[in-house]
């Protein structure tokens, strides 16, 4: 029927047209081993030298870079999402086992085989936990080690969010030096040397082997009542490994003892000050070490963002997709039923309460990492601006407009067909835009959780402070942004009825 | 047109109906006499325009009941009933969305009417509502205030309803417009021999129209008449007021303000 084609139907279509394209490596067989790493270079140079190993071996693998925090790998590592990433035995004990005191290496083994995980030996150095200052500062107010830090209350202290919150982290090193300062915020790691080096904050929490110490020209504060515990690099793996791929066993046993501190220092400068790709860094210490050539896979930017795009691209239509199909009948019953308004438009309005951040964490346990988790977040995101458009469109139509329809004898269903959805497409249009803008931007968080996307360059480039790298992935996603906006301009030209025009 | 065996098109037996706490009607009777136009006046309140949409189950009454053609209103029964009443509101009515062919022959499309009983149906609603077919393909916003109720009346007459429900039609339009507007209306009433209740304040246009007027207070009726009646027997001093008040913009000095 000419004029009368349900404009919510034919977005729909074309929603569901665009969302045909394949998502990314998520095949039916899989790689074989799925290895993991921290959002830090540090761990992802780890992680890195696991994957090129693998490929040596002719395993099939795949690295999932930089996910996230303990608590995300740790989660991924107990789903199956990964098989093995690099940890440090103090935040085993501390954060993952609970603390409950020191545990000797036997028990933790122990513990963690219980939750059907297999700990390594140590990989050959510690990255322990430090605070640090730049030395002329610490020079001009004569501060050695922590204890140290009681004399100078004014200090303003600048933390990675993780140590803020951790058993082993700020509030118990508080206590245990009777530190008075109150100037204390979190911030993420790599804009904390930053924040070190514009004289915002004075100390900072650092790794031990972090290249910056000596980049900014820092000194690490003695811990002189050993506070901190020993954070000896291991890796974690998953017990069913053993009988699934044994072959990785040996591999993964090849690395134990066989990093040293200083070579993981120059591993993380040159990753993170002379830029260059922790792919190589990886690969070139195992030629180095292990006499082991892997080919240089490196990937073209231009590949590297059209799978971005791609990626993007995935999330945002299927999450948006659903939404839609979810939130107009929602708002159609919204706007149908005084009794239920009321909850509808107050349950999606406290989802959109929910900070992005944590709502992605809080998918983990549910639905583990990648793709699935943040759609479904960007999923729940989008709701609102539909649900209320849809709502507000249809209660919107003046009622002389709604009764004729009614005088007419046309039944609810083609009533809300024919006439009412017509007349609040409009609205209906506005609302879904807004949702797949905002989910434009949103969608860059995925990349925490291992759903790549646009986001994963932002979080490396800021990880790198590199950035170029930062823009590969913020001026795509501005740009796609824009696009959509257009996209929807061409939409309401083509379905929205002339006569609800201008 | 009407039923073999029955008196009135339309039946309202005791019916109440109150908006909140405000009462509309208070049991009221009324039975629509079928092939005449019977028009209802009162001032603003009396529950005129009440009584078209109870007709139409556009409102459920409180007490009381309605019946057409004999048959009571039910949910079951209100669809295929309002497809035998043409409504026209005062604006109209017409959906933005939709051309004026669109707005004229949405029902007959979405009861699988062919293609050339449609067409055919729609050129002898424009011959009758003498609108050019050509401006069919517009939208009503591209309409003027007359050419848009035209349009509503042949939305209304498409399924050949018996029964022609007018709530103020001409009430928004400026009086030349409304002058012939009102004369073409009276000849389509008179040919085509519908029923018509028509819901307007203006006495001029209720005697103008009116083969039964029913004068309304309240929600009570207070004369049921000719217009001769009203005029020369008034049933209640009330009458005469209404009619006085009514016919001021008459007197010598100009008829301004055809809106009343």
């Amino acid at each position: 029927m000419r004029g009368l084609a349900h404009p919510v139907v034919l977005v729909l279509l074309c929603l569901t047209v665009l969302s045909v394209c394949p998502p990314r490596a998520a095949s039916a067989s899989g790689p074989e081993v799925k290895i993991g790493s921290k959002v830090f270079t540090e761990s992802v140079i780890l992680g890195e030298m696991i994957a090129r190993l693998c490929e040596n071996e002719g395993l099939p693998s795949v690295h999932l870079r930089q996910l996230g925090g303990t608590r995300v790998l740790w989660d991924a590592l107990l789903k199956g999402d990964i098989d093995v990433y690099p940890e440090y035995t103090g935040t085993i004990s501390e954060e993952i086992l609970g603390g409950g005191g020191v545990r000797g290496p036997e028990e933790m083994k122990k513990a963690l085989e219980a939750r059907g995980v297999r700990m390594s030996r140590s990989l050959g150095f510690n990255d322990n936990y430090a605070l640090g200052m730049k030395t002329e500062v610490c020079a001009s107010l004569h501060i050695r080690r922590i204890s140290d830090l009681v004399r100078h209350p004014d200090l303003v202290f600048g933390f990675s969010s993780e140590f803020m919150d951790r058993r082993d982290g700020w509030q118990g090193l508080r206590k245990r030096y009777h530190l008075p300062q109150n100037k204390v915020s979190g911030l993420e790691h790599n804009l904390a040397y930053r924040g070190l080096e514009s004289g915002s904050i004075q100390v900072t929490d650092l790794y031990t082997t972090d290249a910056e110490i000596g980049y900014y020209g820092l000194t690490v504060l003695e811990d002189d009542l050993h506070y901190f515990p020993v954070y000896e690099a291991v890796l974690l793996y998953r017990a069913d490994l053993l009988t699934r791929v044994p072959k990785a066993i040996g591999m993964l046993a090849r690395l134990e003892g066989r990093i040293s501190e200083a070579d993981m220092i120059e591993m993380n400068r040159l990753a993170k000050t002379d830029k260059v790709p922790e792919t190589k860094v990886a690969t070139d210490f195992l030629a180095k070490r292990f006499s082991v050539e892997v080919r240089k896979a490196r990937e073209p930017v231009l590949e590297q963002i059209g799978r971005h795009t791609k990626e993007h691209l995935f999330l945002v239509l299927v999450s948006l997709a659903g939404a839609v199909l979810i939130a107009v009948p929602l708002g159609i019953v919204a706007a149908k039923s005084p009794v239920l308004a009321p909850a509808i438009l107050g349950f999606v309005g406290v989802i959109q309460t929910i900070p992005s951040l944590a709502l992605l964490v809080f998918m983990i346990p549910l639905l583990g990492i990648g793709g699935p988790p943040a759609m479904v977040a960007l999923f729940l995101y989008s709701l609102l601006p539909i649900v209320r458009n849809t709502y507000t469109g249809l209660i919107g139509i003046p009622s002389p407009l709604r009764e004729s329809a009614e005088a007419l004898g046309l039944p609810a269903f083609p009533r809300l067909r024919l006439v009412e959805l017509p007349l609040a497409s409009r609205e209906i249009l506005a609302g879904i835009k807004t949702s797949a803008v905002i989910n434009v931007g949103t969608a860059t968080l995925g990349a925490l959780i291992g759903a790549g996307g646009y986001g994963q360059p932002i979080l490396t480039g800021i990880r790198l402070d590199n950035v170029g790298m930062i823009l590969q992935g913020a001026v795509p996603a501005a740009l796609l942004a824009l696009a959509v906006q257009g996209l929807f301009a061409l939409v309401e030209a083509a379905v929205v009825p002339r006569g609800l025009k201008g | 047109m009407c039923a073999p065996g029955v008196s009135g098109m339309i039946e309202l037996k005791g019916v109440s109906k109150a908006f909140g706490q405000t009462p509309v009607l208070r049991s009221f009777d009324l039975i629509v006499t079928p092939a005449i136009t019977t028009v209802l006046i009162g001032p603003s309140g009396c529950g005129k325009s009440t009584l078209l949409r109870l007709m139409i189950g556009l409102v459920q009454p409180d007490e009381g009941s309605i019946s057409f053609q004999g048959r009571g209103i039910s949910p079951q029964s209100v669809l295929s009933l309002r497809r035998k009443i043409g409504y026209v509101i005062q604006e109209g009515g017409l959906f933005p969305h939709l051309t004026a062919r669109d707005n004229v022959v949405l029902m007959a499309r979405y009861l699988d009417w062919g293609k050339e009983r449609i067409e055919k149906r729609l050129q002898e609603l424009a011959d009758v509502t003498l609108f050019p077919m050509q401006g069919l393909t517009r939208f009503p916003t591209e309409l003027s205030g007359g050419q848009r109720q035209r349009v509503s009346l042949m939305r209304a007459l498409m399924l050949d309803p018996d029964v022609l429900l007018l709530d103020e039609p001409l009430g928004a339009l400026d009086p030349m417009i409304r002058a012939d507007l009102q004369t073409d209306l009276k000849r389509i009433f008179r040919a085509l021999k519908k029923t018509v209740v028509l819901v307007t304040h203006d006495m001029g246009e209720a005697v103008f129209f009116g083969d039964l007027i029913i004068l309304l207070r309240d929600g009570q009726i207070v004369q049921i008449g000719r217009s001769e009646d009203l005029f020369h027997a008034p049933a209640d001093p009330f009458v005469t007021r209404f009619i006085n008040a009514q016919r001021k913009p008459l007197d010598p000095g100009g008829r301004a303000g055809g809106e009343s």
